[in-house]
């Protein structure tokens, strides 16, 4: 492969990728700028976010009312100038995606509807029925490809970020279709990959998102931040994890356990089906455990109740999860109340960056769900994270035009070493080792089966320290594995591999930000310390790689008006 | 358990590194009444041949990827049952109006030069500043463009349409229905040019309405009806452009 150029390039093409590309390339045309996705971008998994973007669109509402609610939805460990500056960027991104064509839903005046959503105090969530993110999508990478200045590396795989002393020299990517493998060289990096949600066993997310880009910096020396906050949606549907978006409670929906009763009256009386999806997991468990949950194939569960909504709202609204209902569980929700159960969706941790997307490496940034730039604290709220996308894109596309002019070429002698080092680990290390006799598969499922038993929704010492047991079993038995396709054409069993390499640190940070955690905060619960502790913990986890083992660090909180509370609804 | 059920599973392979034709794999795999096709080449993957190639992500029919022709007939392999079947064996072959590039992945590199050639962004005469706010849309004409929106791109209109499978530089079936969704949106002005793309070379005329397009469309659009609709739109546009104008 000959080595490519660019100024900028952009690993991932979901709605984070897509908006900073879109910025980039406007804010200047003379810069060359690439997007790299493993997968063409249509498909990135922001295509399965249904209920919508959140932004202050309302006379009746205002930023400090959507900073509040998130900022107590993330349990106080959100950044608060972070959450100002997005809550005021919100209502901007979201009428620059109508202006570029989205097809948003319409009240009859013409204007955008809104909707409610768990956490937020008055109706602020943007909507395009319940394909938001689908919508979303589309219209960005459509509009993407009007720009002449942006190329599209369609289906290649980045393996590592190219690194020199303290700054990015661009990736080293393999071309899946054809095999091979060479550097992408830029001068500025952008990182928007995504979450890492198949890291359970259990969950929303698209096999796509095996936190790539997390661990790519995280190897590259940048620290991960927050790793232990993981969302658990409530809703999803048993077996496939498929979610079951939170609007169907905004648009009023009800939860009930198997003696019909709405069980939420005794954890969140005033929100009940409105409440966080923290606290809503946590009591879906609760119901599980003293025996009220209902008993299915793949464990228990409990009814999301829409009859009551009538066919014309379901049809309308929630089109989407009617359809998705209907296919993969035989129910139709018009009639019938849904099985669900909560499910691994969202990783609250990321990448660590400052308000500008910039991480620690000159030139290097992220974004989406990949970054932790601390918006969301310990517990996100539902549809925020879409507009994170677009305001935090948008940023990242703005600081990389920037930073683009400043740095100079990347040096061709750091790349050429970087990728001679790089091939030799995925080809001859993993492709070519012909001892290797640890199947994927196996090694995958373990992992995903511990993370589930050991670091899910109620976390304990005694459970945290067998999963880092297993975890560094996994990554020793990970040394061993077997890529049985040796063929350079589309070869998925070595990205699978390499995903599952990524999987591997991802859980080790996860685990090892977890146990240290003391404190319940947020999706962080712990059984053995179920007391938030401001004293010891309003402060950022921090994970550093260093020499092949993870140290646990620590960053202040930014407090700007909200002083930590209570959090009780 | 001994009695678990099973079900014979024929891929149609191609490993351009190996042999230069295609060839049949069979794969006996675990049966059950919630699996789908995509499960049973997940199963396969995983335990029975690593080499097995194929594209897929969101497993709720959404991401569009995981495309192919299931007994025959063109389908997401997410949304398609195992049970759905009649036979005691399911054959899956890959897109065969698109090259292979191995297995069941074929190249659709086609399709996005087709999706940039219909401009899929809005074209505006003047642009209003966002602290404008949005373009007043009603619901009814939300409405026009919502059928139409919800192509996601899995190239299965492709994979039944005639045409083009005689031709590929047609513009086909979900290119036209994309475009259609613009042609038809509130809030854009680039009718005009659009139709003249469309009615040019390779366009919409080359459609001979057989409607399988519509027929095989997992997400229900209607890409027959959208390409009718574009010629009768893009005839009245030429009739119009042929007219003296008026003083």
């Amino acid at each position: 492969m000959e080595n490519l150029s660019h100024d900028i390039i952009i690993i991932g093409g979901g709605g984070a990728g897509l908006r900073a590309a879109i910025a980039a390339a406007e804010q200047d045309s003379t810069l060359d700028i690439a997007v790299v996705s493993k997968v063409y971008p249509m498909r990135s998994h922001t295509v399965s976010a249904e209920g919508g973007t959140g932004a202050v669109m309302r006379d009746y509402d205002n930023f400090d009312l959507h900073s509040f609610d998130t900022i107590k939805g993330s349990d106080y460990l959100a950044d608060q100038d972070v959450v100002e500056y997005f809550v005021k960027e919100a209502p901007k991104e979201v009428i620059q995606m109508e202006h570029w064509g989205c097809p948003w839903s319409r009240d009859e005046d013409g204007h955008l509807s809104v909707r409610a959503f768990g956490g937020m105090s008055v109706k602020r969530t943007v909507y395009a029925a319940d394909k938001t993110g689908f919508f979303m999508l589309h219209t960005l990478y459509q509009n993407s490809l009007k720009y002449d200045n942006l190329t599209f590396y369609d289906e290649w795989f980045a393996t590592s970020l190219i690194v020199d002393g303290n700054r990015t020299h661009g990736i080293t990517a393999i071309n899946i279709k054809n095999g091979s493998f060479g550097a992408l060289h830029s001068r500025v990096v952008i990182i928007a990959t995504g979450g890492a949600g198949q890291v359970y066993q259990f969950t929303t997310n698209a096999q796509i998102k095996t936190g790539d880009g997390m661990a790519m910096a995280l190897r590259g020396g940048v620290a991960l931040k927050d790793m232990e906050f993981v969302q658990f949606h409530p809703t999803a549907l048993p077996g496939t994890g498929i979610l079951m978006t939170e609007a169907s409670r905004g648009e009023g929906g009800y939860l009930v356990n198997k003696d019909g009763e709405r069980f939420l009256k005794r954890y969140l009386p005033e929100k009940m089906e409105l409440g966080p999806r923290d606290i809503l997991s946590r009591a879906i468990m609760t119901e599980f455990r003293e025996g009220r949950g209902l008993e299915g194939k793949y464990g228990n569960y409990v009814h999301l109740d829409l009859r009551h909504l009538g066919k014309e709202t379901i049809d309308t609204k929630l089109p989407f999860v009617r359809e998705l209902a209907k296919e993969y569980v035989g129910i139709d929700p018009v009639y019938e109340p849904i099985p669900v159960r909560p499910a691994v969706h969202y990783m609250m941790g990321g990448v660590n960056t400052d308000i500008n997307t910039q991480t620690s490496l000159e030139g290097l940034y992220a974004v989406g769900e990949v970054a932790c730039v601390s918006l969301n604290g310990a517990n996100r709220l539902g549809s925020n994270s879409l507009s994170e996308c677009l305001v935090f894109g948008a940023v990242a596309g703005r600081e990389a035009a920037k930073k683009a002019k400043k740095l100079a070429k990347p040096s061709t002698e750091v790349v050429a070493k970087s990728v001679a080092r790089e091939e030799k680990r995925v080809y001859d290390g993993i492709l070519k080792n012909e001892t290797g006799n640890e199947s994927i598969a196996d090694i995958r499922n373990d992992l995903r089966r511990t993370m589930e038993e050991n670091v899910g929704i109620f976390r304990e010492e005694k459970k945290l320290k067998t999963a880092a047991d297993e975890v560094k079993q996994f990554r020793k038995r990970w040394g061993n594995v077997r890529v049985e396709d040796k063929n350079s054409v589309f070869n998925t069993n070595l990205t699978a591999a390499l995903e599952l390499d990524f999987l591997i640190d991802i859980a080790n940070s996860v685990v090892r930000s977890a146990l240290k955690r003391t404190e319940s905060r947020g999706s962080h619960y712990r059984n053995d310390y179920p007391k938030r502790d401001d004293t010891n913990f309003l402060k950022h986890s921090l994970v550093f790689y260093e020499k092949d083992k993870l140290r646990v660090d620590y960053l202040p909180v930014t407090i700007t008006k909200w002083q930590p509370a209570e959090r009780v609804y | 358990m001994a009695s678990q059920k099973t079900i014979k599973i024929r891929v149609k392979r191609y490993i351009p590194e190996k042999a230069e034709e295609p060839f049949y794999s069979e794969y006996d795999v675990p049966y059950s009444e919630d699996m789908v096709v995509l499960d049973a080449l997940n199963y396969i993957k995983d335990n029975l041949d690593g080499s097995l190639s194929f594209r897929w992500s969101c497993r709720m029919g959404v991401c569009g990827s995981c495309s192919a022709n299931v007994d025959g007939k063109p389908k997401l392999t997410c949304s398609s049952f195992l049970k759905e079947s009649k036979g005691d064996s399911i054959l899956v072959e890959p897109l065969s109006h698109f090259r292979t590039i191995k297995d069941l992945v074929v190249e659709i590199d086609v399709f996005v030069k087709k999706l940039k050639s219909i401009k899929p962004w809005i074209i505006r005469n003047e642009e209003k500043p966002i602290a404008d706010g949005e373009y007043l849309q009603t619901p009814e004409q939300r409405d026009l463009i919502k059928q139409t929106s919800m192509c996601i791109n899995c190239m299965l209109c492709y994979e039944a349409c005639p045409v083009f499978d005689m031709d590929n530089d047609f513009i086909g079936p979900a290119a036209a229905a994309i475009s259609y969704r613009s042609v038809m949106d509130s809030r854009d002005d680039g009718a005009k040019e659009r139709l003249d793309i469309l009615t040019s070379k390779h366009g919409v005329w080359d459609c001979t309405y057989i409607g399988e397009c519509s027929v095989v469309c997992p997400k229900a659009v209607d890409p027959a009806l959208a390409i009718q609709k574009l010629k009768a739109m893009g005839g009245i546009s030429i009739i119009k452009s042929l007219l003296p104008k008026k003083k």
